[in-house]
């Protein structure tokens, strides 16, 4: 069971009380209707996938209930870091 | 096979005899024998039958990698346990185990005829053998298969014991108290830090139980530790996985050792987090492949120095050691000097240490260099082996009644694997061996490959003059895997190791391997003529060995699987006979039969109330959300598909809430309590989804909204009370509340009090008729309920569950979110595109209605349907189709998503999405069902009452 640091109550705590939520860094566009099909899909649907650093969003959902970024390796499963929502993609 | 007790050798104790059971006869052991040692001494040799071809089979090791002698375990009462591996049972007064997979018994087996038919079962045998003809399967080939293959029975009844789990933490985790082990926690202990130390077996020792010459150092070692209070000691404690982080699971036996085991946990999980992990696992020793190698009284050497040292049974009276390794002669050595006979030591390599040979020359022992056993005589028990030269050349027959193989040794990587620790190829070991970590982890002893004990060659088989397509020569043992299965299945094009195991089954089942997976590997190298190194290696999965799934699961069975949730009038309703569902996790009522009704007149009488009468409902589970802040109205008019700020305090609207992608996600109705404050609620089921949903967007798209989100819906209980009578119900009973149409309109709310306590009161309805929904502190539940049931009692007050409130709703064409939809439905598709606020310039979801297939035609649309024999209900789920004399298969054009008979119209009603289905208004559509098709209308979803009047009462 992963070990995931919670930026916002400075714990490193078990994944039991975190839920994933997706990829970090991907902004609701500001105006979604003049956005071209193509730019709205991509928003929806295209996600980076990488093999290897992530940024990827995660809620500790059992505790504080804020979300935060992480960068975590997806072939070893170990988190760089974590940092707090609004932060500049580490 | 003559095993016998040796006086004063072992650590048995003499003076506690224990009477024990094998296949309905009694035998005596001693305490602290295990089960094997203790049917050894009595003279057992016979201990099982093979997986598929039923050969008998004797004791291989005397651990938990034994993968022949699988027994069952009956302790009556229901506590049974198959396929345990009889050198890990501890012998306990009236200890009752089984022989498995023979018929009638294990002498007398009619499976065995599969070992004569063997060219019927071929490497593969599964995979090619039974695919033809594909009717067989069901009827002949599955049937035979489960009857003849395959391990112990399943219990049949249910477990009786309770399991725990704990969490534990430690500066230093040992997994196994073997020297190495032992050494590291002496170490750790001596360095203050908090040391758990496990091991599987009984008695903590690992190979210093069987070293008579390490025993003085063990019990002091083991008094140290036990005295010292920053130890933890856990015997008969399994680390059956190593996870992340540097997690490990164990499960620590507690009764199965007892013979009365009493009214404990059975086992405990362990949850370990651990500073450092110290894996002492030790190593396991490999088998040899020659034909006869399987035959009851051939087993490793060091399981035979076990069962010698341990637990005082000589294997034999007359022991013959195959031997490719030094350890071999080793352990021959030892035994013979405890007074055991050795027939003879028969190696391969030519040339041997000399100060083996020269003291096995000094106790009379007869060496054969350069030389391999190439046949066992014998079938249930060894009588003798044949030996020949290397090259086939004198052959010669020698009488021995066991045979000891010393094939090498294979670490147990198994946990350092689990932690996705590298390995590496040792040319010296012929084996694998832990290299770079990828926990704080490291390997001790003879796992991490830091042991001594000499050198040996590493070979896939013994030489033999004979075809090896003529002979049986086992690899694997507990799944009969052979040496020419290995070599067939290499010929048949199979070259990495994955799929050679799943081909030949090499390595499945419950030891996973541990005595046969580097066999197989030298074997399928030799046969590709690759490395060793390129063939690959399977990969190591928890658990460890074989646990329960009691273990596993712990408290979280029965009741205690999922909590139920309840509402404060739940036990109202038990007392009043309603027959419940789940949903969610919520227990609901779903009806209230009266004294004869089924489901269906009860439902047709709590509708036919509430449309004519008054009816009372639990709507406690609804999904409840407190929302507030000055932004409350601009963060709701974001999330929802209707607009919200021109909402005046007092007043409810319907919300539609989608996702990003246009689909409907949830939908409820929601009152503004004050300018900065509003009641939401949600479906009974997505409550939870939609609180996330609105965080998600709180926190991280709309930081900058002053908005405050608190679940509520624990804190009100919900009593919809609906039907024309509703208001003279409770008009009695509120207070402060102007009950009047003019002031207190549809879709309104209001605060103050009904049976004194305070109360936010809605006027809505599910149902089409004039309604409230009282909500009340949540504690005040079941006393406000109860008054308003007693004054309800005047008017006919009808109580109506789950089932009630899905056919009214139906009747007025209100969808469920979840029933009605599936995630693909937008709110055009569900006929609410006059809940979307069109001139809003953005809310979540709404650049997707303009996503090309969304505004494609020919999309699922939900519409009514009339059965044309309006006695017929069609089910839920069925699918429609346009054309029924169309071949099969059909092109479907949806599927009903509700469907009921309605007691107020007097006729059946339904739902359906159905592609187009705005445009088919009037048209017929067909359902075909076994045996025959039904045939509806397409309606509007709209039954009763089109023109709501009946809201405004
Ligand atoms: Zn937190």
């Amino acid at each position: 069971m992963i070990l995931i640091h919670c930026p916002y109550c400075d714990e490193t705590l078990p994944e039991l009380e975190f839920a994933y939520a997706g990829e970090a860094h991907i902004a609701r566009p500001l105006d979604p209707s003049g956005l071209s099909d193509e730019d709205w899909e991509r928003y929806l649907f295209i996600r980076a996938n990488p093999r290897g650093r992530h940024n990827e969003r995660w809620r500790h959902v059992h505790g504080c209930g804020r979300f935060f970024n992480a960068v975590r390796d997806t072939v070893t499963d170990k988190f760089e870091l974590t940092y707090k929502a609004g932060e500049p993609r580490k | 096979m003559s095993a016998y007790r040796l006086d004063g050798m072992g650590r048995v104790n003499r003076g506690a005899p224990v009477n024990f059971t094998f296949d309905g006869k009694s035998y005596q052991g001693f305490a602290g024998d295990s089960l094997a040692s203790a049917l050894l001494a009595n003279g057992v040799s016979l201990f099982g039958r093979s997986f598929k071809y039923h050969r008998p089979r004797g004791l291989l090791g005397a651990g938990a990698e034994e993968p022949n002698a699988l027994v069952s375990v009956d302790r009556g009462g229901g506590r049974y346990t198959p396929n345990l591996r009889a050198p890990a049972v501890e012998l306990y007064e009236g200890l009752n185990a089984r022989s498995q997979n023979r018929w009638p018994s294990l002498q007398t087996d009619f499976g065995s005829i599969n070992d004569r038919l063997g060219r019927f079962f071929p490497a593969g045998f599964y995979n090619k053998t039974f695919m033809w003809p594909r009717s067989f399967w069901e009827k002949l080939y599955e049937p035979s298969i489960r009857r003849m293959a395959g391990l112990g029975d399943a219990p049949t009844e249910a477990d009786p014991d309770t399991y725990s789990a704990c969490y534990a933490y430690c500066d230093v985790l040992i997994v196994g108290a073997g020297p190495a082990g032992i050494d590291a926690a002496l170490e750790a202990c001596a360095a203050r830090k908090h040391v758990i130390l496990i091991d599987e077996n009984d008695e903590l020792g690992g190979g210093a139980l069987a070293d008579p010459a390490l025993a003085a150092w063990l019990e002091t070692s083991l008094r140290d530790l036990a005295n010292a209070p920053n130890v933890t000691l856990l015997r008969r404690t399994t680390a059956l996985g190593y996870y992340h982080d540097n997690f490990i699971g164990a499960v620590e036996r507690l009764t199965d050792h007892l013979a009365q085991p009493g009214h404990g946990a059975r086992e405990q999980l362990w949850r370990i987090r651990a500073g450092e992990v110290v894996l002492a696992q030790g190593a396991i020793e490999r088998p040899l492949v020659f034909e006869g190698n399987d035959v009851p009284g051939v087993m490793l050497a060091s399981a035979a120095r076990t069962y010698l040292f341990r637990f005082g049974v000589a294997v034999g009276r007359n022991v013959a050691v195959m031997a490719v390794h030094d350890s071999g002669w080793k352990d021959a050595l030892a035994m013979a000097k405890a007074g055991v006979r050795i027939a003879a030591i028969i190696d391969l390599r030519e040339t041997v240490a000399a100060a083996l040979v020269d003291e096995a020359k000094a106790l009379g022992i007869r060496t054969e260099l350069g030389s391999a056993v190439i046949g066992v005589a014998g079938r249930q028990a060894v009588k003798g082996i044949e030996v020949s030269r290397a090259d086939g050349s004198m052959r010669q027959k020698l009488a021995c009644d066991a045979v000891l193989m010393a094939g090498g040794w294979t670490p147990s990587v198994h946990l350092w694997s689990h932690s996705l620790g590298k390995l590496a190829w040792s040319d010296d070991w012929g084996a694998y061996l832990p290299d770079v970590p990828n926990e704080n982890c490291r390997c001790v002893g003879a796992c991490g490959g830091k042991w001594s004990f000499g050198s040996g060659l590493n070979i896939g088989a013994l030489p033999s003059p004979r075809d090896p397509a003529t002979f049986k020569a086992f690899v694997d043992f507990q799944n009969d895997v052979t040496a020419k299965d290995i070599a067939l299945a290499v010929r048949e094009g199979m070259k990495s190791v994955e799929h050679i195991k799943r081909y030949t089954t090499n390595g499945m089942a419950t030891d996973q391997g541990k005595t046969s997976n580097l066999n197989a590997l030298q074997l399928a190298s030799s046969a590709l003529d690759r490395p060793v190194q390129a063939i690959g290696l399977t990969t190591f999965r928890p658990p460890y060995t074989p646990q329960t799934f009691g273990a596993l699961a712990g408290h979280a069975k029965d009741a205690l699987f999922q909590p139920v949730r309840k509402t404060g009038i739940d036990p109202w309703a038990e007392e009043h006979g309603a027959v419940f569902e789940l949903v969610a996790q919520w227990r609901r009522a779903r009806y209230f039969p009266k004294a004869g009704e089924d489901m269906h007149a009860a439902v047709n009488r709590e509708c036919l109330a509430v449309r004519e009468g008054v009816g009372i409902f639990d709507a406690s589970t609804l999904g409840k959300i407190e929302v507030v802040g000055p932004d409350a109205a601009e963060f709701l008019n974001r999330m929802y598909t209707n607009p919200w700020k021109q909402l005046e305090p007092g007043r409810c609207r319907y919300g539609l809430l989608l996702r990003e992608d246009g689909f409907i996600t949830d939908d409820g109705v929601s009152a503004r309590m004050a300018p900065d404050r509003f009641h939401l609620t949600t479906t009974t089921g997505g409550a939870a989804r939609v609180l996330n949903m609105m965080e998600d967007y709180l926190q991280t798209e709309w930081p900058d909204l002053n908005v405050w989100l608190t679940s509520t819906t624990e804190q009100y209980a919900v009593i919809a009370l609906q039907g024309p009578k509703a208001r003279d119900v409770i008009a009695p009973l509120v207070a402060g509340i102007d009950l009047s149409p003019e002031a207190f309109p549809h879709m309104a709310v209001r605060e103050g009090t009904i049976c004194g306590v305070p109360t936010r009161l809605f006027r809505v309805s599910f149902t089409g008729e004039l309604g409230f929904e009282i909500n009340v502190p949540a504690a005040y539940g079941r006393h406000v309920w109860e008054a308003v049931w007693a004054a309800g009692q005047a008017h006919g007050i009808t109580p109506y569950g789950t089932e009630t409130m899905h056919v009214l709703r139906a009747e007025k064409g209100f969808i469920i979110v979840g029933q009605d939809t599936d995630g693909t439905v937008t709110p055009f598709d569900a006929g609410l595109d006059w809940a979307v606020g069109k001139k809003k310039p953005d809310f979540v979801g709404k650049r997707s209605m303009a996503r090309p297939d969304i505004v494609a035609s020919g999309r699922k649309q939900l519409v009514g349907l009339l059965t044309d024999d309006p006695s017929v209900v069609l089910e839920e789920g069925a699918q429609i189709v346009l054309d029924p004399n169309q071949p099969v298969p059909m092109k479907m054009v949806g599927h009903v998503t509700s469907s009921y008979w309605s007691a107020t119209l007097g006729r059946s009603i339904a739902m359906a999405l159905v592609a187009g289905g705005f445009d088919r208004m009037g048209e017929t559509i067909y359902v075909p069902m076994p045996g025959k098709t039904l045939t509806a209308k397409v309606v509007k979803p709209m039954f009763y009452d089109a023109e709501g009047s009946r809201l405004n009462g």
